[in-house]
């Protein structure tokens, strides 16, 4: 049952983003080009949104459907990681037009070569764990 | 039944993608798929290398779950709504044309010369997602999160560590599109 909730909120998630077209590898040109607001907006509109919520769900200390505290813990201070890590992310993320989500949802809808991209994505994510201790974080 | 053919505008996309995050707030877990990368490391063996990847998947399967999710929302939008084209701005379609002969907005949603199945011939192509993924892969994992868990999740909570990845993101992005495409794709 529970299953079944992560699958259809991942339906959700999968439809919103191919049907706004921030799956799409032209979308994430634009973007990088700034010759459209439409990316800017989606994800603008949803941290806005985002951040409302979550100062309500602080302010009146809502608790999960199960009364548990929500996963909301800040991550480490520290600087490194992030900006290098970003940068790395990002020029994978301009040349494939797609980050981690639209790579599986471009499956589905078809695309095989992202079945390649997703190899490459393991293939990445394991060089991390080989190589984390000698990266500055 | 317009709004099922045409684009969703970025007012309708953007708050339906905070919901997705309360929704899984709620449910006690936290929005991020990069994560899921790291869990199918871990199926695959890779504690037996490093000791990063030695997680309790179980307590991950509920992403993968979304994940799956995510690639039958992909199928049906693609396969019940719609058309399939870009609605990018007639500028940037003009410059891709013209510079790197990239066509396809009108009627494709990624372009064919990237990412059609006839790519499958052509090592330069492989080595271009091969290569983009591992760097998405890489740098996820390395900024300890990716659009999802540090752009949406991440700004939501005021996180500071997330502001300097998403500006990471775009370093990356911007210095991609108007540094290497043109080494890369003109040639």
């Amino acid at each position: 049952m529970k299953q079944f909730t992560y699958i259809l909120l991942g339906i959700c998630f999968g439809i919103v983003l191919y049907k706004s077209e921030a799956a799409s590898w032209f979308r994430i040109y634009e973007m990088f080009r700034f010759e459209s607001f439409h990316m800017y907006g989606i994800i603008g509109s949803a941290v806005a949104t985002g951040a409302l919520g979550i100062f309500c769900i602080k302010k009146y200390r809502l608790y999960t459907f199960d009364h548990q505290k929500m996963a909301l813990e800040p991550k480490n201070k520290s600087f490194p990681r992030y900006l290098w890590g970003g940068v790395i992310f990002g020029l994978g993320w301009a040349l494939v037009g797609a980050c981690p989500g639209p790579m599986f949802i471009l499956v589905g809808a078809g695309f095989m070569p992202l079945l390649v991209v997703i190899f490459g994505a393991l293939i990445g994510t394991f060089l991390y764990g080989l190589l984390r201790k000698y990266l500055p974080h | 039944m317009n709004w099922m053919d045409d684009t969703w505008p970025w007012y309708v996309a953007g708050p339906l993608l905070a919901g997705i995050m309360f929704a899984l707030l709620f449910l006690g877990k936290q929005f991020g798929v990069s994560a899921n990368l790291r869990t199918m490391c871990s199926l695959a063996g890779a504690g037996r290398f490093s000791n990063f990847f030695n997680i309790n998947w179980k307590d991950q399967r509920w992403n993968l779950y979304f994940i799956l999710g995510g690639a039958i929302g992909g199928y049906i939008a693609a396969h019940y709504m719609g058309n399939n084209g870009v609605s990018i701005s007639q500028k940037t379609a003009d410059y891709l044309e013209n510079t790197y002969q990239i066509t396809g907005s009108k009627m494709a949603y990624l372009p064919p010369e990237l990412f059609s199945v006839e790519g499958f011939s052509h090592p330069f192509l492989w080595a271009i997602w091969i290569g983009g993924g591992l760097l998405v892969g890489f740098g996820a994992r390395y900024a300890g999160g990716c659009t999802s868990g540090h752009a949406i999740s991440g700004l939501s909570n005021l996180q500071w560590p997330s502001l300097i990845a998403v500006i990471g993101f775009f370093i990356g992005g911007l210095t991609m599109v108007h540094l290497l495409f043109p080494l890369l794709f003109k040639a």
